[in-house]
């Protein structure tokens, strides 16, 4: 069983870093430079796609032999859309707040390049408990850069963190509200969309730089070890 | 010629087209009623916040009017709140068509002796942290409305600050509450023009029962 430990293993650094949606594919950066102005937004938002990416995923993986390879593409397409419209409609039933504030971008979820993506690359030559997990982990990568980028404008912005979380967790969470600092003038840059590109490239720098960080940790290490300068010669 | 693949391909696409169809149809039927409850709740809400609960004893939203105004913005709803059937206020609907980005769109309670019993903002696309005051979740600036009463005598006080009026404008953003208390204030004459007949006609819009 050692061997689908090391699969889920590699599935994981995959998509939560190696090879993240949002940071490395860069795919789904509509939804995600649109709706990131808060934190509630962007966990609403990840949580709506990981639910369809591992639907998805599942079912596409289910089906992969009944599906001859020149139809692929629009099949894919309608298993999608019949989640996301799934999702939708039960959103607009049970998080109805939730709704309004996303609003068009639940149905642009089907245009997220990263889900036909991974049912292409993925979930269509993969058993569905795999499909499941890869879905499961790449949707978690995807919802983990919308909440540090809603997080990040919506502290930078508006000085609070959490607000609007009655939209997505009902009356009960309606002081969750953290407010960092007061401000009646909010730092306008962070909350409208080029906050979003900025933001979204200060991450993307980071998780480079602490990659370098981290290889270069490695290569110095070898060298030590074997006592002979440069191992990797790949930049 | 062969056909084969062709019509193999075409009913597995057919095949998926029906089972993902049904798939949300079900949904559908599984979440209509709830969907609409949410919208009506979501819209009933709005009206008890602008006409006291208190203040009627009738379905606000069934008993509503559509009507055309330039002066409103177009085609508008006109709900009339009723204390043993006479007509005591009215929440009427309202565009701002020279908001700073976009229509605003608002509702306007008054009671008949043109008493604003409250504002709000429905919809807009205002700039955040300028414009958006105007909603109450950001700010508290739309309640200056209430309890203001208008005449045609006292129009001029229906501006903001800096037109010589009595409403605050925001810091960076004056634009966004002109038009809102501009609408208001046409609203507010029109009610006051059209009282009798918005009144008296029977019930014709899409919540009437």
């Amino acid at each position: 069983m050692s061997n689908l430990k090391d699969t889920l293993q590699t599935l994981s650094i995959e998509g939560l870093w190696k090879n993240n949606p949002a940071l490395v594919q860069l795919l789904g950066l509509c939804p995600l430079l649109a709706v990131t102005a808060t934190f509630i937004n962007g966990l609403g938002l990840g949580l709506a796609t990981l639910f369809v990416l591992v639907g998805a995923n599942v079912t596409v993986s289910v089906v992969r032999q009944w599906v001859p390879n020149d139809i692929r593409i629009p099949v894919f397409v309608m298993i999608i859309a019949a989640y996301v419209t799934v999702i939708e409609l039960l959103m607009n039933a049970f998080t109805y707040n939730l709704y309004l504030a996303l609003g068009i971008f639940i149905p642009l979820i089907v245009t997220n390049c990263a889900i036909i993506g991974r049912a292409e690359a993925y979930a269509s030559k993969q058993p569905p408990h795999l499909a499941a997990y890869d879905g499961f982990v790449m949707g978690l990568g995807f919802a983990l850069v919308l909440m540090l980028l809603g997080g990040m404008r919506e502290i930078f912005g508006a000085g609070t963190l959490f607000a609007g979380a009655d939209r997505l967790f009902g009356d009960i969470a309606s002081d969750w509200t953290i407010v960092v600092f007061q401000t009646d003038n909010p730092f306008l840059l962070a909350i409208l969309p080029p906050g979003a590109f900025i933001g979204m490239g200060l991450i993307i720098a980071l998780k480079n730089y602490i990659d370098s960080v981290y290889k270069s940790r490695v290569e110095s290490e070898s060298i030590t070890k074997v006592e002979r300068a440069r191992v990797t010669a790949e930049s | 010629m062969n056909t084969g693949p062709l019509f193999k391909h075409g009913g597995i696409l057919a095949a998926f087209a029906i089972v993902t169809t049904g798939l949300i149809a079900l949904t559908f039927q599984g979440t209509k009623d709830r969907i609409a409850e949410q919208v009506l709740a979501k819209r009933l809400a709005i009206l008890n916040e602008v006409i006291p609960t208190t203040m009627h004893d009738n379905a606000l939203y069934t008993d509503c009017i559509v009507v055309q105004s330039e002066q409103l913005g177009g085609q508008q709803s006109v709900y009339r709140s009723r204390l043993n059937g006479e007509v005591n206020g009215m929440a009427i609907e309202a565009t701002a068509k020279n908001g700073y980005s976009g229509d605003i769109d608002m509702i306007v309670g008054v009671d008949s002796a043109m008493q604003v019993k409250g504002v709000r903002v429905l919809q807009h696309k205002e700039t955040p942290g300028l414009g958006d005051k105007v909603e109450l979740s950001v700010s508290d600036w739309i309640l200056s409305f209430n309890e203001q009463t208008y005449t045609p005598s006292n129009r001029a006080l229906w501006r903001v600050k800096k037109d010589g009026g009595q409403f605050d404008q925001f810091t960076g953003a004056t634009i966004t509450p002109r038009a809102v208390v501009n609408t208001v204030a046409d609203t507010l004459e029109y009610a006051q023009k059209n009282w009798d007949q918005l009144a008296t006609t029977a019930s014709n819009c899409e919540g009437a029962s």
